[in-house]
């Protein structure tokens, strides 16, 4: 009934259409397609805020629907990121590789070309092979397929033995985190096959256009992160808004009572896990090549933590939210700490927001956790008149999420 | 003229010491003046020699003073002397025989002998048989001490004249120990040598396996046919299992006993030397982009006769089957090897049990500061279930706190011992601040607890970076902290590891006291299993959360200025720690002490081990221990010390 | 009358402390039973273990005409068997309408995929239409649970353990903190249900035992102590000693 779908969220219609006429402002504003008021650099940075705003819809469906705080989606992210980045540096260094041999007496064997490629790729960390994980760099399809499949798998195998075993709540934020610095602590390691702390460089460069200048090309990118993010809204608009969103929901407030209605809980909850985290190994592998280089210290557990503070700001449980949030929060941040904002004379301090901008934000987030839960997406209420449920006994608070906690029960 | 007058002076100078009524010290310094005054260390030794074997009481000063620049000789006769500085430009010359001064001169009339390091250098091997003789025991020691450093065949003979006399009992042992590994190094007689090997056996120390290593070095070597009986080999290496084909073929062209193979790259180069018009050996240039063609190119110039015939991989094979390849000990006495390698064994299996030892001692260490990081989080994580993802940072300002004090209180010792309480008192104040703001708000809330703390750790770790900038800054421990309490060559561990380890186990006897036997424990215990109960009992619940927050973070307070002294204490320090310090909490098990400490000691331990078996490699053992976590908890997802039943509240 | 459910010789101890010791138990497939006891008696862990929330020590647990062993599955597969489970505190989903509470609840099938793809049909409408009818909420579907009554949700939560359609229906407390009309309907509710199958309640409140009119077993340390009927076993010395007389 997709009539019906729609009519009950009407929230798709609005953001897709908000979505669309974005697209099109930013078009006509950019250097590649219109009158060139927004500069090229600013194109990308909009673009890698869709990204952003798509791995934090993902990061609404595990938490704000499912209660799962996890603290390693942008390790999901990364991997994405590094998987699509591979297919990148290996096309751009082949053809550089191959240029430059052109000129040579004797035309290069395959051999000696991959031998090349190998060399300018890892002589950074001290080797020349190709190590086993590069088999497939040099086909598109094959990398594509692993931008989906790295995450899931790892979300599959992680999920699988942390959900298995019943670990829940803070628990499982910290067995997250956990992951994601040993896996960034491994992708530290120069023999981890992906260059060590040097990460992937020169992803901005799309292998086959080379003649295509970066303004055309930024706004290609934005157009697909803009597309992602349309799709993967309604997406996950869809499946939480039938009996699916119910069970998730329900496994939010009151995992055990799901459990006795006979519902496998730990395959909802794995089902949802793999796929925000396949969903954000995609935005991973649309904002890399934005950002052109990518290396271990973006997948920090720090970096999770931020995207939880995005969705929390935003006001989770709304995919809408998530979007503001992440939208809001990396693109203030991003202007504080560019050192464009001037600076506060106090006469005894002057306050330089890049030194400072941290502590607003953290000490905002505190405000926002304590005063503000819902957070801007609280304001949607307010106009739409949307109350929240009155619940029994004593103000648990307003975050649902909290439900599902022990403690809340005791 | 003026030739024949310089050639009467020189003439003078060396009839004079003759006539003069010369002791026999000078003496002998005139017999070798010219080489004195002209030294070269090619030439010098029978020089030195013969002064150290003239057995005259003087020879010790002479070479001494000789080796320390202080001989002059005197223009207008050519005597040697020792002076010392009398006045700006003056010295005051002694004679060697009679040491009885000779008078003041002004530096113009004298000239310094200078020898060079190499000869000074002579001159001490030489020095040493005097030493070794002095009366003055530190002396005696010191030569042993230089012997020890920079062992040589010709003191061999000294060290072994001087044990006889030696009534020192403890020098006797060092001279009879050194001379054990002198002879096993340089004796020339093997069966001496074997039993000096044998007798070293056991020990752990690190010359012992210094001495005993380079006997055992080999060689790399090959024979055509079979192995050669007649050399002491260590063992046969295989082409392909122990040496690659490639790296014994390199060594057969090396020895020019067989010819190189022409390489891919080889192949290139040539076929790129002899393109005429496009085409080479028959094939155009641009067809050769597979290496089957350009092997078919050379061949066809190779058959023409203008290249070399290519020697295939095929033939490397045949080539080195003819020969076998050996590691060929140094040494040529295999009774010498043997028994080194006897007594190396026994020796390695005994150092095998101390490094496990040592890295017991590491891994306590480690687990200590596991410990002390986590037990402040047992407390509040453990005891009164909130996450303070901010519980790094007050780790971090008690370690900055330490500095600060520091920087007040030059005295290390006072600094220290005033920085531990005020640290507390920093951190307690900053813990129940939090608690009061931020923390109450949120008490079974847990995951907004998490988020929240979240935003002050970041809040206050950017505080600190504008506070104190991002380098680090020192905790300088104080003296009687430095150094190492050494076991043996192999075990060893630093006072600070051990006042950490002291530190961790007062702190858990506090804990368990301040729980078990104070009425604020028992307040604590009360609010944290039933809060609605304990306050109907006149408990305020307020307070004792905010004391027991309190506690908790003074504790990570104190815990800063331990760990500053051990790392350097960045804004980041806190970070460091807190994922293992969660990690040490949820392994452990919760609420409870002693599931903190088991899991500090599992967690501390297994990294150490991890480390050990791959010890090029912090960060994958980082990596490997997460992992073992995740998979442990697999199994006790409560930890090791979990509550069963009910309590538990699953 | 066959047997729905057999426990036979169970026991579980938590450090130590043996909560239920050597039980043995068994209901037929249409009956009303009563299990009552003083506090510590073991009631909950009893509905622990049949629910698999709580694996036993020993002993076996063996359900349905198939006799299969309930210790073997977890707590969603026992749900699944038919064994429903309704917890002393109401727990609804507070922040979802009853609709899709008791929609939630319907007997489907209850894996992932099947539950994604979903489409509400006409019969499960009118499903959950016919409950809300029989537990009095025909008028508050469109609500949010979190706004019902404490009794309204005590009948929405029995309301679902219906809609699962389960063959034994665990009750923990029905009645506590009603209104002695809210009773009155629960009572009612228990009573047809257990037309159709087994149904076990736990109680406090002896005159709502007296209402179900029920065989009543007696539970002390973890063991059976007396069965029968109400006033066979009030009148057991034992369980005066131990339960009635304090």
């Amino acid at each position: 009934m997709p009539r019906s779908f729609i009519f009950r969220n009407p929230s798709i219609l609005v953001f897709i259409g908000c979505l669309a006429v974005f697209t099109v402002v930013v078009t006509v504003l950019s250097e590649g397609f219109g009158i060139g008021f927004l500069s090229t650099s600013f194109i990308k940075t909009l673009g890698k805020t869709l990204a952003l705003c798509l791995v934090a819809i993902s990061m609404d469906l595990v938490w704000g629907y499912c209660g799962i705080l996890s603290l390693g989606h942008f390790a999901f992210f990364g991997l994405g990121g590094y998987m699509i980045g591979m297919w990148l540096m290996y096309e751009r260094t082949r053809d550089i590789v191959v240029t430059s041999m052109a000129s040579a007496e004797i035309p290069p064997t395959q051999q000696e070309v991959k031998d090349a490629i190998g060399n300018q790729i890892f002589g950074v960390v001290g080797s020349s092979d190709f190590p086993a994980i590069w088999t497939l760099a040099g086909s598109l399809p094959a990398q594509l397929a692993l931008v989906v499949l790295v995450p899931g798998l790892l979300a599959l195998v992680f999920g699988w033995l942390a959900f298995r075993s019943r670990v829940t709540g803070v628990y499982l934020s910290i067995l997250t985190q956990a992951m994601t610095l040993a896996l960034s602590l491994y992708l530290f390691q120069n023999d981890s096959g992906l260059r060590g702390n040097n990460g992937l460089s020169g992803l901005q460069n799309l292998p086959g256009a080379n003649n295509v200048p970066q303004a055309i090309i930024s706004v290609w990118f934005l157009w697909g992160s803009a597309l992602a993010l349309g799709l993967g809204y309604v997406l996950f608009t869809w499946v939480v808004s039938g009996k699916f969103g119910s069970v998730i929901r329900g496994i939010r407030d009151d995992e055990a009572r799901v459990r006795f209605l006979g519902y496998p809980v730990e395959a909802y909850k794995l089902f949802i896990f793999v796929l925000s985290a396949v969903v954000a190994g995609i935005a991973g592998a649309l904002y890399y090549p934005q950002a052109g280089i990518i290396n271990p210290a973006e997948m920090a557990p720090i970096a999770s933590i931020y995207l939880a503070v995005w969705v929390a700001i935003g006001g989770r449980g709304r995919f809408y939210g998530a979007v503001i949030g992440a939208a809001f929060v990396s693109l203030v941040s991003t202007w504080f700490t560019s050192g464009q904002v001037p600076s506060i004379h106090l006469g005894f301090y002057t306050v330089d927001w890049v030194d400072w901008w941290q502590v607003v934000l953290g000490l905002s987030f505190v405000l926002v956790t304590l005063y503000a839960p819902r957070g801007i997406g609280g304001l949607f209420d307010l106009i739409s008149g949307r109350i929240a449920p009155n619940r029994h006994g004593a103000d648990l608070g307003p975050g649902a999420g909290s439900l599902q906690e022990k403690e809340a029960i005791e | 003229m003026r030739i024949f007058f310089l050639a009467l002076v020189a003439l003078l100078f060396l009839v004079s010491p003759l006539s003069a009524q010369n002791g026999p010290v000078q003496t002998l310094l005139q017999d070798n003046r010219a080489k004195i005054i002209k030294s070269s260390r090619k030439s010098i030794q029978p020089t030195i020699d013969a002064i150290a074997s003239s057995g005259l009481p003087q020879a010790q000063l002479v070479l001494q003073k000789w080796q320390a620049r202080e001989i002059w000789q005197r223009k207008a006769d050519g005597l040697f002397f020792y002076g010392e500085k009398a006045a700006p430009k003056a010295y005051r010359l002694f004679d060697f025989d009679s040491a009885e001064p000779v008078g003041e001169f002004p530096k113009k009339q004298l000239k310094l002998v200078k020898p060079n390091s190499g000869v000074r250098a002579l001159i001490g091997t030489s020095l040493v048989q005097f030493q070794l003789n002095d009366p003055d025991a530190a002396l005696r020691r010191a030569a042993l001490l230089s012997i020890e450093r920079d062992p040589a065949v010709e003191l061999l003979a000294p060290l072994r004249a001087s044990i006889g006399a030696e009534s020192n009992v403890d020098i006797l042992t060092l001279k009879q120990r050194l001379n054990t590994l002198l002879t096993i190094r340089f004796d020339t007689d093997p069966e001496t040598r074997i039993a000096a090997i044998k007798e070293v056996a056991g020990d752990l120390g690190v010359d012992v396996r210094a001495t005993l290593n380079p006997l055992l070095t080999t060689d790399l070597a090959f024979a055509e046919g079979a192995l050669p009986e007649s050399k002491n080999i260590a063992a046969q290496r295989v082409v392909g299992e122990d040496i690659t084909a490639a790296a014994a073929y390199e060594m057969l062209v090396a020895a020019n006993r067989a010819p190189t193979v022409t390489t891919a790259n080889e192949i290139r180069k040539v076929l790129a030397a002899h393109i005429v018009g496009g085409q080479v050996g028959g094939a155009a240039v641009a067809t050769l982009d597979d290496l089957g063609a350009r092997i078919k190119a050379y061949d066809n110039l190779a058959a023409s006769g203008t290249v070399p015939p290519r020697i295939a991989e095929v033939e490397r094979e045949a080539t080195l089957a003819s020969f076998v390849f050996y590691d060929l000990y140094k040494e040529p006495a295999k009774a010498v090897t043997d028994a080194a390698r006897k007594t190396l064994e026994g020796i390695q299996t005994r150092v095998g049990f101390n490094q496990a030892l040592d890295l017991g001692l590491d891994a306590l260490s480690l687990a200590s500061i596991y410990f002390l990081a986590a037990i402040g989080l047992a407390i509040t994580f453990g005891v009164m279930g909130v996450i303070n993802m901010a519980h790094g940072e007050f780790i971090m300002m008690g370690a900055y706190t330490g500095y600060v004090v520091q920087q007040i209180i030059p005295d290390y010792t006072i600094s220290l011992i005033v920085a531990l309480p005020a640290a507390f008192v920093v951190t307690f104040a900053a813990g129940v601040a939090m608690e009061r703001l931020v923390i109450r708000w949120l008490y079974h809330r847990p995951l907004e607890t998490l988020l929240a703390t979240f935003g002050i750790s970041i809040a206050v770790q950017q505080i600190a970076k504008n506070i104190f900038g991002t380098q680090a800054r020192p905790l300088t421990s104080p003296g009687w902290l430095d150094g190492a309490w050494v076991l043996n060559d192999v075990v060893s561990i630093s006072y600070i590891r051990i006042a950490i380890f002291v530190l961790a186990l007062a702190f858990l006897t506090l804990f368990l006291f301040i729980m078990k036997r104070t009425r604020f424990g028992l307040e604590t215990r009360a609010v944290t299993q039933n809060p609605r109960m304990a306050s109907s009992m006149g408990i305020n619940p307020d307070r004792v959360n905010m004391l027991t927050f309190g506690l908790g973070s003074g504790i990570a307070g104190v815990a800063g200025v331990a760990i500053g002294l051990y790392a350097k204490v960045t804004s980041e320090l806190g970070a460091d720690y807190i994922v293992q310090s969660f990690m040490t909490v949820v392994v452990g098990g919760v609420g409870n002490i002693w599931g903190a400490l088991l899991g500090a000691t599992m967690i501390g331990s297994l990294q150490k081990g991890i480390e050990w078996l791959n010890p090029s490699n912090t960060l994958a053992a980082q990596t490997y221990m997460i992992i073992f976590i995740i998979i442990f908890i697999q199994f006790r997802p409560r930890g090791v010390i979990a509550l069963k039943g009910r309590a538990a509240g699953d | 009358m066959n047997t729905i459910l057999e426990v036979s010789g169970v026991s579980v101890s938590f450090d130590g402390f043996k909560a239920i010791n050597n039980l043995t138990f068994t209901i037929g497939s249409a009956e009303m039973r009563a299990i009552i006891g003083p506090n510590g008696a073991g009631k909950t862990t009893f509905m622990d273990i049949v629910t698999g929330k709580t694996k036993p020590d020993e002993g076996h647990v063996v359900f349905g005409e198939k006799a299969i062993s309930l210790l073997r599955l977890n707590e969603a597969q026992i749900a699944q068997a038919g064994v429903g489970r309704k917890f002393q505190r109401p727990t609804v989903f507070e922040d979802q309408s009853v609709f899709d509470n008791l929609l939630l609840a319907l007997r489907k099938k209850r894996g992932p995929l099947a539950v994604l793809f979903y489409l509400q049909s006409r019969e499960d409408r009118a499903k959950v239409e016919q409950l809300a009818m029989e537990i009095g909420l025909k008028d508050q579907l469109e609500r949010k649970s979190g706004e019902l009554s404490h009794g309204q949700k005590q009948w929405l939560e029995i309301g679902m353990l219906l809609a699962q359609d389960p063959k034994v229906l665990l009750v923990d407390e029905p009645a506590a903190g009603m209104t002695p009309e809210e009773r009155e309907h629960t009572t009612g509710l228990l009573v047809e249900a257990a037309k159709t199958r087994a149904v076990v309640v736990v109680e406090h409140d002896m005159e709502f035992v007296r209402r179900l009119n029920c065989k009543v077993t007696v539970l002390h340390e973890g063991s059976v102590l007396a069965e029968g009927s109400l006033d066979h076993v009030t009148k057991n010395q034992e369980v005066i000693d131990v339960y009635l007389g304090r």
